[in-house]
């Protein structure tokens, strides 16, 4: 039985610690998350996470810590939380990530902190969980109006441009507003927070969370110009020479659909993962006719590739009304670059699996309307040097009906500002070469992060990133580095 | 925001002209670039071509018609109300150059889009003929914009209204078999596009056209836009909006133009009842 919750956590024995099982997150349940857009876990209440945080051992040399790319005190951070300390616990996880409520909800933890936890080292033990409660103390700290008490420092005179509003630009403008320095960010959208707000969904992340973190930014002092699309409304080069800026940051995603090159791929019904979930959540279409942007609801949905991006897709598709929703992948489940969490959600939610199963063509009516798929029926081959085993094709075809088709086969970068700014060096898929260290370009005093120079990569790298460069450029402002 | 500074009614109402007040996009549009403009905080994001750009006033014209939920909700706006959101330019200008001839075709509301072209085009030391259609006389616009920009202008109309009785195309087969034409640039209705590059390939004339599918971002981001030209996937949105006529898959995109017909009206009959 329960017996560890008969002491409050701060006064258990660390062997009655020990014993505390892995607190469940509690989730709605698929059948009432399928019919809408309200966030799918609902957080864990102050006793869960205080018993969840006592079962951290306090290691001395945190692995976790480690695995984490931004280096969040994550033995500090708990043990505040079971003392009740909650205001201190905020803090400490502030001050090395501005978007702790983010970061909980859609970090590969499984990759990064917790799967190096020592607890979850020991035979059917589950590493603390370390994301939940990150979201946790997030969104205590936001909804008693805790904030940030970082002191901002005396004014340097110094301008910077942050191109993009996604987390690598967000973690740039903070880190530098704090440092002193005089922040701009230019967003193309109408609104900011990159993908956090046009790609991941409301039910895994409530946008009301995204723009409460980007006020946190204006309340540094930060200013927001949307609308405006850098290497069409303003340059790089005029940035700096007409508009003054002493530094530019770009950090504008990697916001180019891979189409499958397939026959039929311009049929109607026939989308993009970024057109289908920009529909959806950013302008909204799921509130149609409300908000005016349409989306085609798709009664029969095939989704191609099995990434993040497409399970994202496969479960907005379900809340849109779908009926049958399929995902198509070339090879095996093993394979699949998705987050098991995420498997499991669509699962739980009626998404079905092909593995593999590879697209060939789409088949349209007369009017150009999608009707169906064929594919192709996959083999594991012999692994190859890398010990990756790939498709082959059997020759066995399969075809069904699909009157939605939603491609979710990864993005490249956008050449958009790349192919207008001169001496930006690019590597050969049209990443810009940024150094690891510090995030200068090959462009003298314009430094790059996240996905336009990793490809895409994940929110806390990206933001890792951000804070890598805006260390480089507080630095070279101030003279302390060269170029 | 953007402030409307002026508005004007055209072709009975149905088309409408906005200049507003957008200084930043002012400065850097080109002929041949668009917008995108959000009426209000539910609006969808819509594109517009600049019919007219002031650089000194800091203001952009556009020119549309008034077809569907948005362009009607963007025909209530009154002077000194403002749109919530607009982006540009958008899109690669129209290349222009001195060629010699030039026969710029308008149908509809795509004169308006042509007509900056035609001054690009009559500037760069062209000799311009102009044709712009309409079904009817009343429908016709711009004809004294053209005519400033043009070394001649002739008119069209589907019923005789007007000018020539029957198609631009009739109008433009006779300068082709007349004389040495250096480019065709026709902008309107798809068909229209359609049936004028049909025409200008017997010719071996170069054809530019301007397409209009259904863009979300206009910045290369979601490949809704995607349109076949010369057997290639391109966004028009970043490698357009201005296509060689010869190469585009008309019926492709008028295909893809029909994709939210339902949609649209289910949308479109929602604004009425709000507005009743
Ligand atoms: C559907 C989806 C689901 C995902 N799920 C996860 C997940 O669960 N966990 C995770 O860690 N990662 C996830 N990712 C990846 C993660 O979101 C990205 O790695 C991260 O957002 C990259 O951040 P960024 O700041 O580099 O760029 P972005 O977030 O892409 O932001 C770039 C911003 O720049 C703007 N911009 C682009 N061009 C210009 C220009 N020329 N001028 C001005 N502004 C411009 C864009 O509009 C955008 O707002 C997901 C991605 C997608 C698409
Ligand atoms: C680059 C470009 C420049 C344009 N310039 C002009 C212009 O100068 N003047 C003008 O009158 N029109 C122009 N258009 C067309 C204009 O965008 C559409 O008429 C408008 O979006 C219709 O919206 P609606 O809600 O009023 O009508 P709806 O009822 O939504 O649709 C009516 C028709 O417009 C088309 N359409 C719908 N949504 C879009 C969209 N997001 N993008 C493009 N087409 C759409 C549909 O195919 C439909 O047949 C341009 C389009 C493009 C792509
Ligand atoms: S930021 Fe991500 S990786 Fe770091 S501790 Fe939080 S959930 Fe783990
Ligand atoms: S590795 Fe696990 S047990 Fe050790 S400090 Fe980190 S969270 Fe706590
Ligand atoms: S409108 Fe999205 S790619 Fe062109």
């Amino acid at each position: 039985m329960n017996t560890y919750r008969e002491k409050e956590a701060k006064y258990l024995t660390k062997k009655e610690r020990r014993a505390i099982p892995l607190q469940p997150m509690p989730e709605q349940s698929p059948e009432i998350r399928k019919k809408d857009f309200s966030e799918v876990t609902l957080g864990y209440s102050i006793l869960d996470a205080q018993y969840e945080a006592a079962r951290c051992i306090q290691c001395k040399d945190p692995a976790c810590v480690a695995g984490c790319p931004v280096g969040i005190d994550i033995p500090g951070f708990l043990e505040m939380i079971v003392e009740g300390n909650l205001n201190g616990s905020i803090n400490r996880v502030w001050e090395k990530t501005a978007l702790p409520a983010v970061c909980g909800r859609v970090c590969p933890q499984e990759i990064q902190c917790e799967v190096v936890c020592v607890v979850g080292k020991k035979k059917n033990t589950e590493p603390v969980g370390i994301g939940s409660l990150e979201m946790f103390i997030a969104d205590w700290a936001r909804s008693t109006g805790v904030k940030n008490e970082v002191e901002i420092a005396p004014s340097t005179g110094k301008k910077i441009a942050v191109v993009g509003s996604g987390p690598a630009g967000i973690t740039v403008a903070g880190d530098l507003a704090i440092k002193g320095h005089d922040v701009t960010i230019y967003e193309a959208f109408h609104r900011a927070g990159g993908v956090l707000l046009y790609g991941i969904p409301e039910f895994r992340l409530a946008k009301d969370i995204v723009d409460y973190e980007i006020d946190q930014l204006r309340e540094l002092g930060v200013k927001i110009i949307c609308n405006t699309v850098v290497g069409r409304t303003v340059d790089v080069d005029e940035l700096m020479e007409d508009y003054g800026y002493d530094a530019v940051f770009i950090g504008v995603g990697a916001g180019l659909p891979n189409f499958l090159n397939i026959s039929g791929e311009d049929l109607n019904g026939v989308f993009s993962a970024n057109e289908y979930l920009t529909r959806a959540n950013l302008m909204k279409a799921f509130d149609f006719p409300k908000y005016d942007t349409p989306i085609i609801p798709g009664r029969n949905v095939a989704i191609l590739g099995a990434g993040n991006v497409a399970m994202d897709a496969a479960r907005t598709a379900v809340r849109l009304g779908a009926k049958t929703v399929t995902v198509v992948y070339r090879r095996t489940r093993e394979q699949s670059p998705s987050r098991l969490i995420e498997i499991h959600h669509a699962e739980e939610e009626g998404v079905q699996f092909k593995f593999l199963t590879s697209p060939l063509e789409f088949i349209g009516d007369a009017s150009g309307k999608l009707v169906g798929i064929n594919c192709d029926k996959m083999v594991l081959g012999e692994p190859d040097e890398g010990g990756r085993s790939r498709p082959i094709s059997t020759g066995e075809h399969e075809y069904f009906d699909c009157d939605l088709a939603i491609i979710a086969i990864g993005t490249s970068a956008n050449p958009l500002l790349t192919r207008v700014t001169e001496g930006l060096e690019l590597n050969r898929w049209g990443n810009i070469e940024a150094d690891d260290k510090t995030g200068k370009t090959t462009k003298e005093r314009v430094w790059a992060g996240g996905d336009i120079t990793l490809g895409q990569a994940t929110v806390i790298l990206a933001m890792g990133m951000g804070r890598d460069s805006a260390n480089s450029i507080d630095a070279y402002l101030k003279g302390e580095e060269e170029w | 925001m953007y402030k409307i500074v002026k508005r004007e009614e055209m072709a009975h109402g149905t088309i409408i002209l906005n200049e507003i007040e957008a200084p930043q996009i002012a400065k850097k549009a080109k002929p041949g670039q668009f917008v995108m403009i959000i009426a209000n905080e539910t609006g969808e994001r819509i594109p517009l071509t600049m019919a007219e750009v002031n650089k000194e006033s800091g203001t952009i014209t556009i020119i549309y018609m008034m077809v569907g939920k948005s362009t009607r909700l963007f025909g209530a706006l009154k002077v000194g109300e403002s749109y919530r959101d607009i982006v540009g330019p958008l899109g690669e200008p129209t290349h222009i150059e001195k060629l010699g001839t030039v026969v710029c075709v308008g149908g509809g509301t795509g004169t308006a889009v042509l007509h900056p072209i035609t001054r690009g085009m009559y500037e760069a030391g062209n000799n311009v003929i102009s044709i712009i259609g309409s079904r009817t006389k009343d429908f016709l616009i711009m004809e004294e914009q053209m005519t400033k920009v043009s070394h001649d202008v002739r008119i069209c109309t589907d019923d005789g209204s007007k000018g020539r009785h029957g198609f631009v195309t009739e109008e433009l087969e006779i300068i082709l078999q007349n004389q040495k034409v250096d480019l065709v640039v026709a902008i309107g209705p798809v068909p229209m596009m359609k049936f004028v590059s049909l025409l200008t390939k017997k010719y071996d004339t170069p054809t530019m056209v301007s397409l209009n599918p259904i863009m979300i971002d206009g910045t290369g981001m979601c490949g809704g836009c995607r349109v076949t030209i010369g057997g290639k996937t391109k966004f028009a949105c970043v490698d357009g909006p201005e296509f060689d006529g010869h190469q585009v898959d008309f019926d492709g995109l008028m295909r893809r133009l029909q994709a939210y017909s339902v949609e649209e009206q289910i949308s479109d009959r929602c604004g009425c009842k709000e507005t009743i």
